[in-house]
């Protein structure tokens, strides 16, 4: 069953105090499966990373549609409200940035068992499970109770992904998560979205270098420079 | 013939002083009053020959009520012979014609100040209690009108919060005299700077009490047999002053209120408060033959009605002991 | 060229969120004098959610927070809690007293100022004693547990439980504030700029606070800040008022990212 349909989806920013239209991408069109990653290709500021965030919905799409067969029926996520959009945060889709903005005075372990807490897991149990995924891209063990304000970038990222993937999710965005990794953290990244993958999750990936992910892509769209 | 002849013998004063007019407006006020217990009732202090806050709002109350057959009592802080009491008396015998006494259980009327007697009311007497500040919940909120809609809705959770806190501090509820009770489950009510060894008379009482302060310009009322709860917690209690231990140097009596007199030397000594009890116990010591009533507190100390007072001893949860 | 209305893009009503939201507001309007503060606001917030509200001084969003506290009569407005004591009815119609106890049942809040929301000479374990005073509970024992609990969730600590607020810092005054607004468990959590002059530890005790009672019962938590960096930390959505209305409205990240009315770019770039 197709999990996402998107058709002939555009985006556009305009900047009122510059009475000026910049065009992100337009009439992007794809059909993704349950368990299958589509790599979005295309040279840089071709709106890559614009794709993703109009289907997170951090950006507001101007046309096109974008069909999700959410497990509480189907939604276009173009025209969704608001209230639907963070439920399905909550519960079905996740977004993996690039960088990420670690709360003050929140251990790295607390911060990466919270999605699990709030999804209702046991908080010791999501301790344990953040453990493990923080072990599995070489974070230290002995800086998972430090606040990762303080954290280098490498190790930041790594916090981030961690959090980003642990809960369960039907649709993960990945947009360029593996920028700021060290070689045994891709290594991990690429295993964990093998796993995601055997699980049944689809998965939408921006990746610098491709290699990263190589054999597990299935599909892949290339943006072209808008006219 | 003169013109004298023909016109109405003169008065100097309206039968118990006050005009007719103000005589019905209290009288209608005090209905009120009874008919809603513990509510304050607003009504227009009438000028006296005597200063506000000498008791005017008691003395209009017992004026506008008493009739020639009447016999009153009027007492201060217990006693029948202090000087503020006597010209209470006085002044209510000279308007009225009634009779005057000091024995609680021949009184049809008894005015106080700061205490009610030891000796049981009983039903058709009138105890009218002189006030000073009849607002309970003055020390919470200081606006008279927002502390009258904290009335009108029953808003008292800040009664509780100041009983928490005095646990809290001090370990105890520290409100001795004028201590708030809740009457009748709705209204708050300050009973008068009376002690608290009084406050549980007021509950279920045989008798009427009205409340009155002529300065304030509020009067109110428990009506018989009405509940006046003390407040308190569930799990700490409102407790009466401790007199075990206390026994009269002139009676030789015990669990009564008593008061402490210093005497030469250092020390002190204790005496029961209500004189016109002591006297007749003084009397019956020496075998003359005087009826003495049944006593709120029994000779080992007991309240007349099971299950009001919670003993002392009752230790609470946390902290507090109730009072000392 | 702030008088343009937002750009028409009209979304879908829910269809995923069931069971409708638990808090609704519709047509808020509130005058003082000649003064419009707030003009027209339109506000749903469903269970488990976080909306932020932010504008600059003078934009009505307080005055929106304190109509929702029914703290005064809206001059215009329908506003409907979906718990028992709503009764399923415009709650600007409730009288003084049912207005009171769905307050004291239902509604926490945390204000900016914290003499507004605490007795500054009672103690701290009392001012959070007085919402279960309020409630009806009677044992001391009771009110002194609930306190010292709801303070130490707060992060309180345990040996300043009866220090009065007047000899605390201002983060532990907000610590007090907070533990009295959850100590009944309350279905909407309204906070006033919570963290306004205050060290970061209390937007993450905040939030911290938030996802707890998320976790034990449906909530709606209104925040109004002029804070984006707060509103970006604690808010699902936002809305963004100017002059008395709501010129945008959306998921956080987005009205921050992709803002689309040009005050609220205006205010996102100043800010960046």
């Amino acid at each position: 069953m197709d999990l996402l349909v998107v058709e002939a989806l555009a985006k556009r920013f305009t900047i009122h105090a510059l009475a000026r239209e910049v065009v992100a991408f337009d009439a992007v069109s794809f059909t993704l499966r349950a368990g299958q990653l589509l790599l979005v290709r295309g040279p840089n500021g071709v709106g890559k990373s614009s794709l993703l965030r109009c289907l997170y919905r951090t950006y507001l799409p101007d046309a096109g549609r974008a069909l999700y067969a959410s497990t509480r029926g189907p939604i276009d996520l173009v025209r969704a409200a608001d209230p639907d959009i963070a439920l399905l945060r909550r519960e079905e889709i996740g977004h993996v940035t690039q960088f990420l903005r670690p709360r003050p005075r929140v251990s790295a372990l607390d911060l990466v068992a919270e999605p699990l807490i709030v999804a209702g897991v046991a908080p010791a149990e999501a301790r344990r499970v953040a453990g493990e995924r923080l072990d599995e891209l070489g974070v230290k063990r002995a800086i998972w109770s430090a606040f990762p304000t303080t954290f280098s970038g490498g190790e930041q990222q790594k916090v981030n992904l961690a959090r980003a993937l642990i809960a369960p999710r039907r649709l993960v965005l990945l947009d360029e998560p593996t920028a700021a990794l060290d070689p045994r953290a891709r290594d991990a990244l690429r295993e964990r979205v093998a796993a995601l993958k055997a699980e049944g999750v689809a998965l939408i990936g921006v990746f610098h270098h491709v290699e990263d992910i190589a054999g597990l892509v299935d599909d892949e769209i290339v943006l072209q420079t808008p006219t | 013939m003169s013109l004298a002849d023909l016109a109405h013998p003169r008065y100097d004063y309206s039968y118990g002083f006050l005009d007719e007019h103000a005589r019905r407006e209290l009288r209608r006020r005090i209905l009120k009053a009874i008919a809603i217990p513990g509510y304050q009732v607003p009504y227009a202090s009438r000028e006296l020959p005597i200063a506000r806050g000498w008791g005017t709002g008691g003395l209009q109350a017992t004026l506008s009520v008493a009739g020639p057959h009447d016999t009153i009592k009027v007492i201060d802080q217990g006693a029948d012979d202090s000087v503020n009491a006597a010209n209470l008396r006085r002044f209510i015998a000279r308007m009225t014609g009634v009779a005057t006494t000091t024995d609680t259980t021949l009184a049809t009327i008894i005015q106080s100040r700061h205490r009610v007697p030891e000796e049981r009311l009983r039903e058709r007497q009138l105890l009218v209690l002189q006030v000073p500040d009849p607002e309970p919940l003055r020390h919470v909120q200081p606006d008279s009108s927002k502390a009258r809609e904290m009335h009108a809705e029953a808003d008292y959770a800040q009664m509780w919060l100041s009983l928490y806190e005095q646990l809290v501090r001090f370990g105890r509820f520290v409100q001795g005299a004028s201590y708030p009770v809740v009457v009748h489950g709705r209204y708050l009510m300050s009973p008068s700077p009376i002690p608290r060894w009084d406050t549980p008379t007021l509950h279920q009482a045989a008798h009427l009490t009205i409340l009155a302060a002529g300065r304030e310009k509020r009067l109110y009322a428990v009506p018989p047999y009405t509940e006046v709860r003390p407040i308190e917690f569930d799990d700490v209690f409102f407790q009466v002053e401790r007199m075990a231990g206390r026994v009269c140097a002139v009676s030789g009596a015990r669990h009564k209120f008593m008061d402490e007199l210093p005497v030469a030397g250092g020390g002190s000594l204790f005496r029961i408060s209500d004189t016109g009890y002591l006297e007749k116990l003084v009397r019956a010591a020496r075998g003359e033959p005087v009826t003495i009533g049944p006593t709120y507190y029994d000779a080992v100390g007991r309240f007349y009605q099971p299950g009001v007072l919670h003993e002392p001893d009752a230790v609470p949860p946390e902290g507090g002991t109730g009072h000392d | 060229m702030t008088d343009q209305p937002p750009a028409a893009r009209p979304l879908d009503p829910p269809r995923l969120v069931t069971g409708g939201p638990l808090l609704r507001a519709s047509g808020l309007r509130k005058c003082y004098g000649s003064i419009v503060a707030v003009a027209a606001v339109d506000l749903e917030i469903y269970p488990g959610e976080t909306v932020g509200i932010v504008g600059e001084s003078g934009s009505g969003k307080s005055t929106v927070l304190r109509l929702l506290n029914l703290e005064e009569p809206a001059d215009a407005g329908d506003y409907r809690l979906a718990v028992p004591e709503g009764a399923g009815g415009n709650l600007f119609t409730l009288d003084r007293y049912h207005r009171r106890m769905l307050r004291v049942q239902r509604i926490g809040i945390v204000y900016q100022q914290p003499h507004l929301g605490l007795r500054m000479n009672a103690t701290s374990g009392g001012n959070v004693a007085e919402r279960l005073i309020m409630a009806g509970e009677r044992r001391f024992a009771a009110l002194r547990a609930a306190a010292r609990g709801s303070l130490a969730v707060s992060e309180f600590p345990a040996e300043r439980v009866d220090d009065p607020p007047a000899q605390l810092s201002g983060g532990m005054q907000q610590r007090v504030q907070l533990a009295k607004a959850i100590a009944l468990r309350p279905a909407l959590l309204l906070l006033d700029e919570p963290t306004t002059g205050l060290d970061v530890s209390i937007q993450a005790l905040v939030l911290d606070t938030l996802l707890r009672l998320r976790r034990e019962q449906p909530i709606a938590t209104l925040i109004v800040s002029h804070d984006l960096g707060v509103i970006r930390t604690l808010a699902d959505r936002v809305l963004v008022m100017r002059a008395g209305r709501v010129v945008e409205h959306g998921l956080t990240d987005q009205v921050l990212e992709d803002p689309q009315h040009p005050y609220t770019q205006q205010l996102v770039h100043a800010r960046l």
